[in-house]
């Protein structure tokens, strides 16, 4: 008998939700365990770099890896990962745009050691004590892996095959994946494996989304009583759905929550942040600057808001340090 | 400021509406007005054709500044198109300040046909504030900043290291 399609997964800066959902097949997993052979997935199986290191080049068909690249063991993984694997599936918002780890890019590194090691409520480091990449102890040498300057997303890093998006990726969207990859009939490289158009779309909601919605103010879920017939935006909850990729079947939208766009863009836009300030910003009813300030007061966090999930992979990339 | 841009000069992407801003600088041309060279004219139909987008693909690729030039509140021949445009700009520029980019480097002018001396002296008065904040240098930035993954590509895979270099 031949050996079946060998598969991988791998986690690098993620929270687990990735992993989790790959679980969340239920049944199907055993479809999937059934089809293939999975040969390395740390967070379930024991498996070490070492065994990945032994195995042929490109003789796993595919690995679907999580996760943003923070530091030099990501990125070490994510190499070898690459020279092992024929495709390699960015898995998820964090690989596919930087996902909520990349907001770290509205920071410096500096800063951002210095308030979890000093600054932050409930840490006490009187010492002054800051992780070092190497530290001598009783002769031995201890080492960490390097925190880069900046969060990437997984093409920044190696070469990516296909994108799965999604935080996390819907099981629905993983089996078709898994199926894909199967069948032998690959999409075009740098395909992203859901629809090409916008949430809306596909949104129970999408009838009672008038065509100039004529913002008046801007209100936080947490606000008001969300009806749970009418469009988000009509209601003025910021909702990303005109600027986000359809696939997730609207799970937040039917949960009563708006979307916020962990999708990513569709494959026509280039920055998702600026699409949704655009399209927010045409239908706000003010005209005078006084009014469309205060207006916008309603929307405090705009770079937390329309890049939750995609600022490293957005035009801009990072925040620009003064004098660098 | 960066050390190696010694004989920086300010570079600024206008975009100027057809209708007004656009013949406003024509005007200028015509009335022989001097204004600094350190400005490159993209023109669009409306100030409203204006994709955020662009702004942030412009800094993105390398310019200091970016110019939107449109008709006044009440004259945009597509009668809202630079209402839009005043809307887009106030969250952008809430957004740029955000993410480090000053004030300055964006700025939204609305300038009639007629007003070929304010093109030259808005162009005139930004360069100046622009050259005083230096460069922006998105691209030399990031390319600087992603130095740091090339060493383990290197390290790893001196074959993938030329391909992605
Ligand atoms: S804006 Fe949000 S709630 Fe309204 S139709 Fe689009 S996805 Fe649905
Ligand atoms: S036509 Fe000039 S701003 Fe719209």
């Amino acid at each position: 008998m031949p050996d079946k399609p060998k598969i991988g997964f791998y986690w690098c800066a993620s929270c687990g939700g990735c992993e989790e959902s790959v679980v969340d097949l239920a049944e199907d997993i055993l479809m999937v365990t059934g089809a293939v052979d999975i040969v390395f997935w740390p967070v379930a199986m024991d498996f070490k770099k070492s065994d990945v290191e032994k195995m042929d080049d490109g003789s796993i068909l595919a690995t679907m890896v999580n996760g943003a690249i923070r530091t030099s063991e990501q990125e070490e993984m994510a190499r070898l990962i690459r020279r092992k694997s024929k495709i390699v599936i960015a898995y998820g918002s964090c690989a596919h745009l930087g996902g909520i780890p990349s907001l770290a890019n509205e920071f410096e590194k500096a800063e951002i050691l210095k308030y979890i090691y000093s600054d932050a409520p409930s840490v006490i480091n009187k010492e002054e004590t800051y992780p070092l990449t190497e530290f001598k102890h009783n002769g031995r040498y201890v080492t960490l892996p390097v925190f880069r300057n900046i969060v990437r997303t997984l093409d920044q890093v190696i070469d990516v095959d296909y994108y799965l998006p999604g935080c996390p990726p819907t099981p629905k969207l993983l089996k078709q994946a898994v199926l894909t990859l199967l069948s032998g009939e690959l999409p075009p490289k740098g395909a992203v494996l859901a629809p090409d158009y916008a949430l809306c779309e596909e949104c129970p909601r999408k009838k009672t989304k008038p065509d100039n919605v004529s913002f008046t103010q801007f209100v936080k879920p947490h606000m008001m009583l969300i009806d749970k017939e009418k469009c988000l935006l009509a209601q003025g909850v910021i909702c990303m759905g005109p600027a986000t990729r359809a696939g997730c079947e609207a799970l937040c939208i039917n949960g009563n929550m708006p979307c916020s766009g962990c999708f990513g863009p569709t494959s026509r836009v280039k920055d998702q942040g600026a699409k949704i300030l655009s399209s927010i910003c045409s239908n706000i009813e003010a005209k005078s600057e006084d009014e469309i300030d205060t207006l916008l007061n309603g929307i405090p966090d705009p770079v937390g808001t329309f890049y939750r999930y995609g600022l490293a992979a957005s035009l801009l990339r990072k925040k620009i340090q003064e004098g660098k | 400021m960066l050390s190696s841009d010694k004989k920086w000069e300010p570079r600024i992407i206008a975009f100027f509406c057809n209708w007004c801003t656009y013949t406003a600088a024509d005007l200028a041309g015509v009335s022989r007005l001097k204004y600094a060279p350190n400005v490159r004219v993209i023109r669009v139909m409306c100030s409203g054709r204006v994709d955020p987008q662009f702004i942030l693909h412009v800094f993105a690729s390398g310019a200091d500044g970016v110019l939107i030039g449109g008709c006044h509140p009440g004259d945009c021949h597509y009668s809202e198109g630079n209402y839009k445009m005043l809307r887009r700009f106030m969250l952008l520029k809430r957004m740029l300040k955000k993410m480090g980019i000053e004030e300055d480097r964006c700025r939204l002018e609305w300038i009639s046909a007629a007003e070929g001396e304010k093109v030259k002296s808005v162009i005139n008065d930004m360069v100046e504030k622009v050259r005083k904040l230096g460069p922006l240098g998105i691209p030399k930035r990031i390319s600087k900043i992603d130095k740091e993954i090339k060493i383990i590509e290197k390290e790893i895979n001196p074959e993938e290291a030329v391909e992605h270099a």
